[in-house]
């Protein structure tokens, strides 16, 4: 059973016109950073968010929490319609709703203590207070791995890794069901990152919690996720189970995208293909399929028609109009 | 393969207020001709600073202290600030980390690679305007080999104007610009998306390989050197603690340090199975006592490895920093 389901989510971000432009009668820029995307979530599963950056991932993880508005489209979690709730109903259910943030360094309020930073969930949702709140603080603490004597101490005392747990404990304290972690590791150094990782997993498993799990590093999205989505420039190309779509990749994007992540171990089975040219700009998107500037299997039709997304296997969807050639970009190449 | 860089038993150290902080600690290396060495370590493990340390680009409060660093048989050490400004640029380059604060801001990118041209190259000719479109030619002719489409008119523009991947080929085309012997590429893809990234390294190989030139890939991602990469040298806490063949090194590890890593490194295959994290943090390089570095973190650690640890022998063209050896073959 989906916990969270996403159904036509857009968000749009207006930039500010300066004086002189608007003077001259520059119109207001429009960034489209997450296009239609409809997606959900079941109880209990990793559902992995994968993309390049400026792709739309942080954007669509927010706009699910209405951290930041969405333009259009809906959020249902667990029932409830979360776009259409009141402000206090909204905070209300943001206690089942909690995020982790990628920067462990920009993501913590430096003049407060851990114990306060950690606390305030506890404060906000009036789930405790006073001698209580700081027992249930010392408790997460000591549950991510850091020592009760470390508690009234600042942020920057802190390493990358430390202070990353301390973003999850304060994710965690108001006992929530659906976490999106947002590039949780993404800043760590490898070894701190598995610990992290395996941290992330072990609660997992033991508060039954369901996680939006967002990064650009496919082996750790491969390693957690039960199911992927793949975005690029907004949209979601691409979703099934983590196996059919590591293993049978069908978007072109999705497979070149599989064949740039550098391999360890034994030489490459599969060819390489080589992407040309950079992501374009989401301020000046490409008409008809994004991916069109870039793609090898381009044709014609591409640049005009946007693909409609089909079913290419069980749970497995992708969106390109020559799903039902079965290319394969990999096998293709040398 | 003749070596062509040769260093030694090199220290560097950084006076700080609360104390001596020695970043570099008896790391010696070997890169030979036209060879690809991947140089891997978490942040603060010391690779900037060892490379930084061979170009001559360490700054006060930072200083070579120790040992000897010899290019193509020249003594590195030896030379005069001059002739150091000399050797950079023509026979060894060296990329940043940071692409964007390590262009000029304020100037084109035309400018730049012509600056670089004009310090360097001799076979400029001397007429001024048979100079000037000498200079354009070249220019133009390294941003199409980093394959920046239309060099023509990109030359007049400024850094902030590429997106992230261009900048990083620019700095490439900026250090390849005089053809040096060595590249040093100080974690070229790092801020870089698997694309782009994929970009540059291909790119980074292709040139490698088409002008015979040495690199030395700096990084933290295995994987990267394990596809570009003919040596690595595994660098923890100012030291280096493996070195070796790529395949020999990443298929079958011996300093603890090494293995660990390589089983923190999340992989589709492993779903299901826990991750074995390495415990504990790096430890604070600031009087760090005369014993294994690895000590507090590693699995195999024994009292007896309380002791300062040489690199030994760990099989044909392999070291390793560490006792038991024995336990890793
Ligand atoms: N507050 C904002 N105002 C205007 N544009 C924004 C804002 N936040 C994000 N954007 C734009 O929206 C697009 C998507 O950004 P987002 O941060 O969601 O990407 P992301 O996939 O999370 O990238 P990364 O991997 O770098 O974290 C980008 O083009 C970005 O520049
Ligand atoms: N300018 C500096 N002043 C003081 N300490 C420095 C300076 N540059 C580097 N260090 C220290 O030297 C160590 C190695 O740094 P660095 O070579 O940059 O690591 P890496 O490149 O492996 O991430 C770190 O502990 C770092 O803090
Ligand atoms: S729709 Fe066309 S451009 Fe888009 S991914 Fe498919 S083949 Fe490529
Ligand atoms: S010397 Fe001892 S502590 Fe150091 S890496 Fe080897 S086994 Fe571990
Ligand atoms: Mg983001
Ligand atoms: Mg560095």
């Amino acid at each position: 059973m989906s916990l969270l389901q996403v159904t036509n989510l857009s968000k749009q971000y207006e930039g500010r016109l300066s004086l002189a432009q608007r003077l001259t009668g520059g119109r207001k820029t429009v960034v489209r950073a997450v296009s239609d995307v409809s997606l959900h979530v079941n109880k209990g599963e990793v559902l992995g968010l994968i993309g390049e950056s400026g792709c739309g991932k942080s954007t669509l993880g927010r706009a699910i929490l209405r951290l930041h508005e969405p333009t259009e489209g809906k959020v249902e979690f667990d029932g409830t319609d979360v776009t259409a709730l009141s402000p206090p109903a909204l905070k209300a259910i943001r206690r089942r709703m909690q995020i982790i943030f990628q920067d462990p360094y920009a993501s913590l309020n430096p003049r407060r203590t851990v114990a306060e930073i950690v606390g305030l969930p506890l404060a906000l949702h009036g789930i405790a207070s006073g001698e209580e709140a700081r027992a249930i603080t010392t408790q997460v603490l000591k549950r991510v791995g850091l020592q009760p004597d470390q508690i009234d101490r600042y942020p920057h005392q802190f390493s990358g890794g430390q202070r990353q747990r301390i973003g999850i404990a304060r994710a965690l304290v108001s006992n929530p069901e659906f976490i999106v972690c947002d590039e949780p590791v993404s800043a760590l150094d490898v070894s701190i990152q598995a610990q992290i990782i395996a941290l992330l997993l072990e609660l997992k498993q033991e508060l039954g919690l369901t996680y939006l799990f967002i990064s650009h590093d496919i082996s750790v999205i491969g390693y957690l996720s039960d199911r992927v989505a793949v975005m690029y420039l907004g949209e979601i190309v691409e979703t099934g189970p983590v196996a059919s779509v590591l293993d049978n990749p069908r978007h072109p994007y999705t497979q070149s995208l599989l064949s740039a992540v550098p391999e360890i171990g034994a030489k490459r089975a599969k060819g390489r293909v080589r992407l040309q040219g950079d992501l374009p700009s989401p301020l000046n998107p490409p008409s008809g399929c994004k991916f069109h500037t870039r793609c090898p299997l381009a044709i014609p039709i591409c640049q005009t028609l946007v693909p409609l997304t089909q079913a290419v296997g069980a749970e497995h969807h992708a969106a390109c109009h020559r799903l039902h050639e079965g290319l394969n970009l990999l096998e293709g190449a040398q | 393969m003749t070596v062509l860089l040769e260093v030694t038993n090199l220290r560097t150290e950084f006076s700080a207020r609360a104390g001596l902080v020695r970043a570099v600690d008896g790391v010696s290396l070997q890169i030979s001709r036209g060879e690809c060495l991947g140089v891997v370590g978490e942040s603060g493990s010391g690779k900037s600073v060892t490379f930084s340390s061979i170009m001559g680009l360490v700054r006060p409060p930072g200083r070579v202290t120790q040992g000897t660093i010899f290019f193509d048989g020249r003594d590195l050490r030896g030379m005069s600030p001059e002739e150091m400004r000399g050797v950079r640029g023509r026979d060894i380059a060296m990329t940043m980390q940071d692409a964007l604060t390590a262009l000029n801001p304020a100037l084109t990118i035309g400018e730049q690679l012509a600056e670089v041209l004009v310090a360097h190259d001799e076979t400029l000719p001397t007429g001024r305007a048979a100079r000037r479109v000498a200079i354009k030619d070249r220019c133009v002719e390294m941003l199409g080999l980093v394959g920046i489409p239309s060099p023509d008119s990109r030359l007049r523009q400024y850094p902030h104007e590429f997106s992230g991947g261009m900048r990083q080929r620019i700095m490439i085309a900026i250090a390849l610009a005089c053809r040096p012997k060595l590249l040093i590429a100080d974690e070229p893809t790092t801020a870089l998306d698997v694309t782009i990234q994929a970009q540059v390294l291909e790119l980074i190989s292709d040139i490698r390989a088409r002008m015979g030139m040495a690199v030395a890939l700096i990084t933290h991602d295995l994987g990267v050197v394990a596809e570009h990469c003919d040596r690595v040298m595994v660098m923890y806490a100012g030291q280096v603690v493996e070195e070796g063949p790529t395949e020999d090194v990443i298929g079958h590890p011996r300093h603890p340090y090494t293995r660990g890593l390589l089983a923190s490194i999340p992989r589709p295959a492993m779903r299901g199975q826990p991750l074995t994290p390495i415990k504990g943090q790096v430890p604070n390089l600031m009087g760090l006592a005369p014993q294994c570095r690895f000590h507090s973190r590693c699995p195999l650690a024994e009292p007896s490895c309380l002791v300062e640890v040489p690199m030994l022998s760990a099989g044909p063209g392999r070291r390793a920093r560490c006792l038991r050896l024995e336990e890793t073959v």
